[in-house]
C-alpha cells in the first residue's frame, strides 16, 4: 500500500512537471513546431502590411503570388516596364510566424516574356526556393518551406540575369514573427528602397528602357522608395497621430546601393538591426544593405511632416529617395516649440543686404481714387519697371525696344496692350512701320498698377487718352 | 497501325511536294565556326551550311497545317504532346480569335507540334547553335555581338510588352536576309534543353544551378551575355509540351548535298 502511494505520488509529480512544460510551449528547435490547419496568407501591396500574427499557432500557410511584367510610371512623364511580384514594387508583403509551413505557389502570367523564380531569404534550402520555383510564362510552380528563424527578410527573383530582374523591381519583404508575435504598435508600414537605371537621364520623358551599362557601373538615375518617385509623398504619404507608435518594415532591394535610412525629425526608439533579433535603441540613421532589411520603431510626439530619406542625401533630393510621414495632433511645445522669434543678424563690417524676392504680387496699398492719382501712381510704376527699355518719353530704343509714344500698335487695341503687360510678349511685331523682334517678360504687378501704368502711357506722348480700369485688367487676366 | 503511320508519311510527302514553293522563303546560311554567347570561353561550335526560313511560321500557315493534320488540332492533340495552353487563342479547331491576325506569328505551340510542322515539310527545327549563329547578325554585320547597339536593341525587346501582336517581317532584315529573330517572339529550337541537361558546358558546375544567382555570374564576363542569358533562361524554363503566348518557331533545312 505504501509503495503504491509513493508510485502514485511519483506519477502525479511527473504529470505536474509535464504540464508545466506544456504551458511554456517554448520550442527551442523551431523545426519541431507542429502546424495545425491551413490558412490562406493575406498579401498586401506597399505601404500596407497584413494583420499581425498575434497569438495564433503555427499553420500551413498558403501563399499564391503572381508575377506580372507591366508598364508603370517611375516619375511624372517617365514610363518604365516593371517586373513585379504581385503587381507592385516592392512585391506583396508576406507575413508569417516562426514554425509556419509555407506552401508557396509562384505563377508566371502568360503575357510575360520571361521565366522567373523567387529566392526568399527566409528559406533554409538551396537557392532559397529559386531552384524549385523557376517558372516559364503561363505556368506555375509550387514548393514548400518551414520558417525557422524569426526576422524580416528580403525576397527577390534570381533568374539570370539576376541584376536585371532585381533592377526592374523584382523584390519584396517576408516577415517571420516570433512566437506570440511582435509587440503591438499603433501603425505599421512597408517601405522598400530600390535603385533604377534608365537609358535616358533622370527626368527624361517617355518609356525608358533599362540601361545595363549604368547598372554595371552602379550609376543610378533613380533611387526611390516603393518603386517610384513620389510613391510616399503628398496624398500617398503614410500617416500617424501624435502619441502613436509607428513601426516601419524597411527593406532594400538594391540591386546596387546600400541605404542610409533616416527619418528627418525623428529618432528611432528601437531598431531591429538588419531585421534580426538584435535591438539597438535611440538610432538616428540605420544602414540597410542591398538585399537586407530593418524594423524601426518610434513614437511620434509632435505633429508635422517627417521626411523619410536615404541620407546619402543627393539620392533623396535629386534621385527620388524621399517619402513623407504626416503626423496629426496637438502641438507639444515642450518637445518642439516651432519658431519662437526671428531677428536680424548683422555680422561685423559691411554685409551685403539683399532685397527679399518673391513671386507674389502685392496689391498696391492705396488704390487710385482719381484720374490724377492714376497718372501719378502710373508714372511711378513706369519709372520703376518700364523706363529702362521704353525710355523716359516713351521713345523706346531703335531696333531693340519699340516706342510707346504715338504708337499705332499700342493705340489699336487696349486689351492687347493689357495682355502684353500681364502675360508678356515675344516674337516679331510692327510698330509705326518698324519691326521689332524681342522679348518682354510678364510684369509682376497688381491689376491696379497695370491699370495705372497703362493709363499713364495712354495719356502721355500723343497717345489716344484711354483710361484703363482695374476691371478691364481683371477681365483680360480671366481670359 | 502500320497503315496509319504509312498514310501519315505519304501525307507528309504530299504536303511537302505541295509546299515546295516554300523554299523560296528560305535563305542559305553559310556555316562557320564560332563561340556561342552562352558557351564557356573555349567552346567553339561548328555550324554547317543550311537554309533557314526568313520569317517565323505565321498563324495562316499553321491553320493550313492543322487542316491537313487533324491530330494537331486543338481538340485532338494528345496532352502528352501539348499542354492545356495549346492554341489558347484559337476559338475552334480551325478558327482563330478575332483579336489575332493570320499574319501574326503562330504561338501557343508545343515543341512537339513545332517539330511535327517542320518535319511535314521536309524541314526541321534549328539547333540552338544554328539559331544563335544566325541571330548574331544585325542589319549589316553577320557577327554584331560586339556592337553595343545590337545588345541594347535585343534587351529593349525583352522588356517591350505585347510584341507578339505584331505581324511577321516588320523588324529589320538581318545580314543573312532573315527577319524577326529578335523583336517578335521567342522561338523553339530542336535541342532547347540540351544545355541544361547534359553537355560539356556543365561538367564543373553544380547540376541545376548555372542559371541562378551566383552561378549565372560565373560565365557572364561581358555585358553581351545579358541578352544571351535571357534566351538561355527562357529555354531552360521550358518543357517540350509547354505552349506559350510569346513562343513561336521557324524551320530550317539541310542542304541536299550534305545528306
Amino acid at each position: 500500500m505504501k509503495t503504491l502511494k509513493t508510485i502514485l505520488l511519483g506519477l502525479a509529480l511527473i504529470l505536474l512537471s509535464c504540464g508545466d512544460e506544456e504551458k511554456k510551449e517554448q520550442h527551442t528547435i523551431t523545426s519541431d513546431i507542429p502546424v495545425s490547419r491551413e490558412m490562406l496568407a493575406e498579401l498586401t501591396a506597399p505601404p500596407n502590411v497584413p494583420t499581425p500574427v498575434g497569438r495564433r499557432k503555427a499553420k500551413k500557410l498558403i501563399v499564391n503570388m503572381e508575377i506580372l511584367e507591366e508598364e508603370g510610371e517611375l516619375t511624372d512623364g517617365v514610363k518604365y516596364v516593371y517586373w513585379t511580384f504581385g503587381g507592385s514594387v516592392p512585391g506583396s508583403f508576406i507575413r508569417t510566424r516562426v514554425g509556419d509551413e509555407v506552401e508557396f505557389t509562384l505563377s508566371n502570367h502568360p503575357d510575360n516574356k520571361l521565366p522567373h523564380n523567387i529566392d526568399l531569404h527566409a528559406v533554409t534550402g538551396p537557392g532559397g526556393g529559386a531552384e524549385s520555383s523557376f517558372v516559364a510564362p503561363g505556368h506555375e510552380k509550387t514548393f514548400s518551406f518551414k520558417t525557422l528563424n524569426p526576422g524580416l527578410y528580403v525576397y527577390h527573383c534570381a533568374t539570370a540575369p539576376v541584376g536585371m530582374h532585381i533592377a526592374n523591381g523584382m523584390y519584396g519583404l517576408i516577415l517571420v514573427e516570433p512566437e506570440g508575435g511582435l509587440p503591438q504598435v499603433d501603425k505599421e508600414y512597408y517601405i522598400m528602397q530600390g535603385d533604377f537605371y534608365t537609358k535616358g537621364k533622370n527626368g527624361e520623358r517617355g518609356l525608358q528602357p533599362f540601361d545595363m551599362q549604368k547598372a554595371v557601373d552602379e550609376n543610378a538615375d533613380y533611387v526611390v522608395f516603393n518603386g517610384s518617385v513620389g510613391a510616399l509623398t503628398g496624398d500617398k504619404a503614410i500617416t500617424a497621430k501624435v502619441g502613436e507608435t509607428v513601426r516601419l518594415f524597411v527593406g532594400n532591394g538594391g540591386p546596387n546601393l546600400v541605404s542610409s535610412f533616416h527619418v528627418i525629425g525623428e529618432i528611432f526608439d528601437k531598431v531591429h538591426v538588419e531585421g534580426g533579433e538584435l535591438i539597438n535603441e535611440n538610432v538616428q540613421t540605420t544602414l540597410i544593405p542591398a538585399g537586407g532589411a530593418a524594423i524601426v520603431e518610434f513614437r511620434v510626439d509632435v505633429p508635422g511632416t517627417f521626411i523619410l530619406v536615404d541620407h546619402s542625401i543627393f539620392r533623396a533630393f535629386n534621385k527620388g529617395a524621399l517619402g513623407m510621414l504626416k503626423v496629426e495632433g496637438e502641438e507639444e511645445k515642450k518637445i518642439y516649440s516651432g519658431e519662437i522669434r526671428e531677428g536680424i543678424y548683422l555680422p561685423e563690417g559691411p554685409g551685403i543686404q539683399n532685397m527679399p524676392t518673391t513671386d507674389e504680387i502685392v496689391e498696391s496699398e492705396i488704390p487710385a481714387k482719381s484720374f490724377k492719382e492714376q497718372m501719378k501712381f502710373g508714372k511711378q510704376i513706369y519709372m520703376q519697371t518700364c523706363f529702362a527699355c521704353h525710355q523716359a518719353e516713351g521713345q523706346g530704343i531703335p531696333n531693340a525696344f519699340p516706342p510707346l509714344a504715338k504708337s499705332d500698335y499700342l493705340n489699336a487695341d487696349v486689351n492687347r496692350a493689357i495682355g502684353v503687360v500681364v502675360n508678356g510678349l515675344s516674337g516679331e511685331i510692327t510698330v509705326n512701320g518698324n519691326t521689332y523682334n524681342s522679348v518682354m517678360t510678364k510684369q509682376m504687378i497688381s491689376s491696379d498698377d497695370v491699370a495705372n501704368v497703362l493709363t499713364y502711357v495712354y495719356n502721355s506722348w500723343g497717345n489716344s487718352k484711354k483710361v484703363v480700369t482695374k476691371k478691364m485688367v481683371d477681365d483680360v487676366k480671366k481670359k | 497501325m502500320k497503315a496509319t503511320v504509312f498514310s501519315l508519311f505519304t501525307l507528309c510527302l504530299m504536303v511537302q511536294s505541295i509546299m515546295i514553293g516554300q523554299t523560296k522563303d528560305m535563305v542559305l546560311i553559310e556555316g562557320s565556326r564560332y563561340i556561342p554567347l552562352y558557351g564557356r570561353d573555349s567552346t567553339v561550335v561548328e555550324v554547317k551550311d543550311f537554309k533557314m526560313d526568313i520569317y517565323p511560321v505565321t498563324t495562316a500557315e499553321y491553320i493550313q497545317f492543322v487542316e491537313t493534320h487533324p491530330k494537331w488540332r486543338k481538340s485532338k492533340v494528345i496532352s502528352l504532346f501539348a499542354d492545356k495552353s495549346y492554341l489558347a487563342d484559337w476559338k475552334m479547331d480551325l478558327k482563330i480569335r478575332d483579336s489575332i491576325s493570320e499574319k501574326n506569328p503562330i504561338t501557343y505551340v508545343s515543341w512537339f507540334a513545332a517539330k511535327a510542322y517542320c518535319e511535314c515539310q521536309g524541314k526541321r527545327l534549328p539547333t540552338v547553335d544554328e539559331w544563335e549563329y544566325v541571330a548574331m547578325a544585325d542589319e549589316t554585320t553577320k557577327d554584331a555581338r560586339v556592337k553595343p547597339d545590337y545588345n541594347q536593341q535585343i534587351l529593349a525587346w525583352y522588356e517591350a510588352p505585347r510584341t507578339k501582336e505584331n505581324k511577321v517581317g516588320q523588324t529589320k532584315k538581318n545580314a543573312w536576309g532573315v527577319y524577326d529573330l529578335h523583336g517578335l517572339v521567342w522561338e523553339w529550337t530542336l535541342d532547347f534543353n540540351s544545355v541544361l541537361i547534359t553537355g560539356e558546358s556543365r561538367k564543373d558546375v553544380d547540376k541545376d544551378s548555372n542559371l541562378f544567382c551566383g552561378s549565372a555570374a560565373v560565365n557572364a564576363t561581358d555585358l553581351m551575355n545579358y541578352a544571351a542569358f535571357m534566351r538561355y533562361a527562357i529555354r531552360g524554363s521550358l518543357k517540350a509540351k509547354y505552349s506559350m503566348k510569346n513562343l513561336g518557331f521557324r524551320c530550317v533545312q539541310d542542304l541536299k548535298e550534305q545528306r
